[in-house]
């Protein structure tokens, strides 16, 4: 997983050249054996034995983290790669995981099948809702993505549909068998191969996350976050980069969304608000805009942020005993601290924008290079 | 007919909140070229701190005043202490950071004051207004506080000395700088006058959707709308915008049966998406011309 947001300033070959890329002489030779690679090697690792050693608890929300990191990294292909913003990933979240519920369902498709179908409905979703908003830049796209995430819920509740989604009450996952089939009779409960199926799903798209990046699409699309006049004026089609970005950015968070329907068997409009778009920017923002190995970091601070808020009413007592204002909190510590969590997210994001706008990614590059330092 | 006339005088007094919700972002746009996602949740802040004040036992024609001066007060304090020292960063870190204000009143709000709603009583008194069958006092009255506050700011940018520093320093802050303007404390005056004007938008829906930490979502939504169909660099755009919003609303939900009553918060959505692809400067802004 090495640094893989790097802009290419080399001027595409002129059309009817060898289109072949090269890499330049002077590049150092590509190692196998990079520091980022054994990292992701021993990640992925980590993934692969926790199930064998953890609880189930525990694996559900290891699976739950993979879930998120899956949705920041659609989030991230267009934030960080395209430099385009989108408040309302919330709305291709939930249409990736009411198409899953729907198809498996009303239509009794295979679960596992479910998602291509999924990503082709939610890139079309995403590609639609783009093609408008590219005319709109920064700020007015970040304005009609909210507008889609606070209509979202509405429009999953509409009457009409409700024969299909179910209305308010959403829809109950695999009503039959309780749990999600485990497939070829492999000797292992349900969950834990919801985790695997899950972690498949992951590596998966993050390998063609980096594919992505590396062709040429990727880097017209890079050209277009650092300067889109000088992209225009080097041929790259800004509407047609600006739609697909959009597309595929939902199609990975619509990916997400169908896992999610799977992992937590159960869809209902509520889950899909503006604070879920809100969290899916928080986990990106953590993890580091532009840096894909962010979206594991997102994914966890998107998972654990909540269980600090819960924390804090210990931290409240800690300080509240000893200066005898204990009685005079409130009886329910407990449910006040998690209203608390908006205070932590907000000051987390505030404190992150001051002292590292990169996120983690940004501290991890910066660590590296003084440890770099110090060794020369 | 007659149902189409209620509708659009219902339309109108619902439109005056989106208004007065327009005007606060069209306010803060002028000054810092953003969009402040936290406005509506700034604006239920001051709310909450009116009803409190009240609910202490300060009559309605002293809380309101002290909860806008707080208001301003607030509004200038957040811009100093928060957006100053990222003054210059990309739009990215604006937008987090605003999302991040959201959470945080929206959350603070909650623990302070519970999600439970709260009813507030109308400053303007129940009834029909005038004995019209069509308009009641509170609509009369939000109608009236809006259209004041329009021509309050018009005469305040026009005619006062404080006003014509803002234009400048909004319109051209080089060059307002050199002539002796203190540019970045006419930033933060705008956006305090824009917390002062949600206030007020908050303290007059109040007595409409019932006082919660979550009810400013959706009229935020509609100011935006408002704020664009009127276009995002005028005052009276943006309160036309948000009157136009609020007919456009009341007609949707009457006449498309069902869909338009359920569907009141895509009609907004489709309505910005609309504007800004069709006529992105809204009907009374001026054109943005980008300098290469």
């Amino acid at each position: 997983m090495s640094d893989s947001v790097v802009t290419d300033t080399r001027p595409s070959p002129p059309a009817g050249a060898e289109t072949r890329t090269h890499r330049p002489a002077t590049a150092p030779p590509a190692r196998i054996l990079s520091p980022g690679n054994i990292v992701a090697v021993i990640v992925l690792a980590v993934l692969i034995v926790l199930p064998l050693t953890s609880k189930s608890f525990f694996v559900f929300q290891m699976n739950q983290m993979l879930v998120y990191a899956i949705a920041v990294l659609g989030l991230n292909i267009l934030t960080g790669i395209n430099g385009q913003f989108s408040l309302g990933h919330s709305a291709f979240y939930a249409i990736g995981a009411y198409s899953c519920a729907i198809l498996v369902e009303m239509v009794g498709v295979n679960y596992m099948a479910t998602l291509p179908l999924a990503a082709v409905i939610c890139f079309i979703a995403g590609f639609l809702f783009g093609f408008p908003a590219l005319r709109l830049e920064g700020l007015y796209l970040a304005l009609a993505t909210f507008a889609l995430a606070v209509a979202t819920p509405q429009i999953l509740k509409l009457s009409v549909i409700e024969h299909y989604t179910g209305g308010v009450q959403g829809i109950i996952m695999f009503s039959d068998t309780f749990e999600a089939p485990v497939p070829f009779g492999l000797p292992m409960e349900s969950s834990t191969w919801v985790y695997y199926f899950t972690l498949a799903v992951f590596v998966l798209v993050y390998i063609l996350a980096i594919a992505l990046i590396r062709s040429r699409t990727g880097r017209a699309m890079m050209a277009i976050r650092d300067n889109p006049i000088a992209a225009r004026s080097m041929g790259v089609n800004l509407s047609y980069y600006k739609a697909t970005a959009f597309g595929i950015s939902a199609m990975v968070t619509g990916i997400a969304g169908a896992l999610s329907a799977i992992v937590i068997k159960f869809v209902a409009p509520d889950s899909f608000t503006f604070f879920l778009a809100v969290l899916i920017l928080v986990g990106m923002v953590i993890g580091g805009v532009g840096w894909l190995p962010g979206c594991i970091i997102g994914g966890l601070a998107m998972l654990y942020l909540p269980n600090i808020a819960e924390q804090l009413d210990d931290v409240i007592l800690l300080f509240a005993r000893p200066l005898g204002l204990a009685d005079a909190l409130p009886g329910n510590l407990q449910n006040s601290a998690i209203r608390l969590s908006g205070v932590i997210y907000g000051f987390i994001l505030i404190l992150l924008i001051y002292l590292a706008p990169q996120g983690a990614g940004g501290l991890i590059r910066a660590v590296v290079s003084r440890l770099k330092w110090l060794k020369s | 007919m007659e149902l189409f006339l209620h509708q659009i005088i219902s339309g109108i007094s619902n439109g005056a909140i989106y208004a007065c919700m327009a005007l606060s972002v069209v306010m803060i746009y002028q000054a810092i070229h953003h969009l402040n996602f936290a406005q509506g949740e700034m604006a239920m802040f001051s709310t909450y701190i009116a009803w409190q004040m009240m609910a202490w036992g300060l009559v309605w024609w002293l809380a309101i005043p002290l909860t806008i001066l707080i208001s301003l007060a607030g509004g200038f304090a957040i811009e100093r202490v928060i957006f100053k020292p990222i003054e210059n960063a990309p739009v990215l870190s604006h937008i987090v950071i605003f999302i991040a204000l959201f959470a945080i009143l929206n959350s603070l709000a909650g623990f302070i004051w519970d999600f439970t709603i709260k009813s507030v009583e109308s400053p303007f008194g129940k009834g029909p207004f005038m004995g019209s069958p069509l308009l009641g006092k509170h609509q009369a009255g939000m109608i009236g506080v809006t259209i004041v506050m329009l021509v309050g700011l018009w005469a305040f940018f026009r005619f006062t000395r404080t006003g014509l520093s803002m234009r400048a320093a909004a319109a051209n802050p080089e060059s307002a700088r050199l002539v002796g303007i203190r540019v970045s404390r006419m930033t933060a005056l705008g956006w305090g006058m824009a917390a002062a004007i949600g206030a007020v938008a908050g303290i007059l829906i109040a007595p409409v959707v019932f006082l919660e930490p979550n009810m400013m979502l959706s009229i935020l939504l509609y100011g935006f709308a408002g704020a664009v169909l009127g276009g995002l660099t005028s005052p009276l755009g943006a309160v036309i915008g948000g009157f136009l919003v609020g007919i456009i609303e009341n007609l949707a939900g009457t006449y498309l049966g069902g869909v338009g009553a359920e569907l009141k918060l895509s009609i907004a959505l489709v309505l910005i998406i609309v504007v800004l692809v069709v006529k992105p400067e809204g009907l009374l802004g001026r054109k943005i011309v980008q300098r290469v």
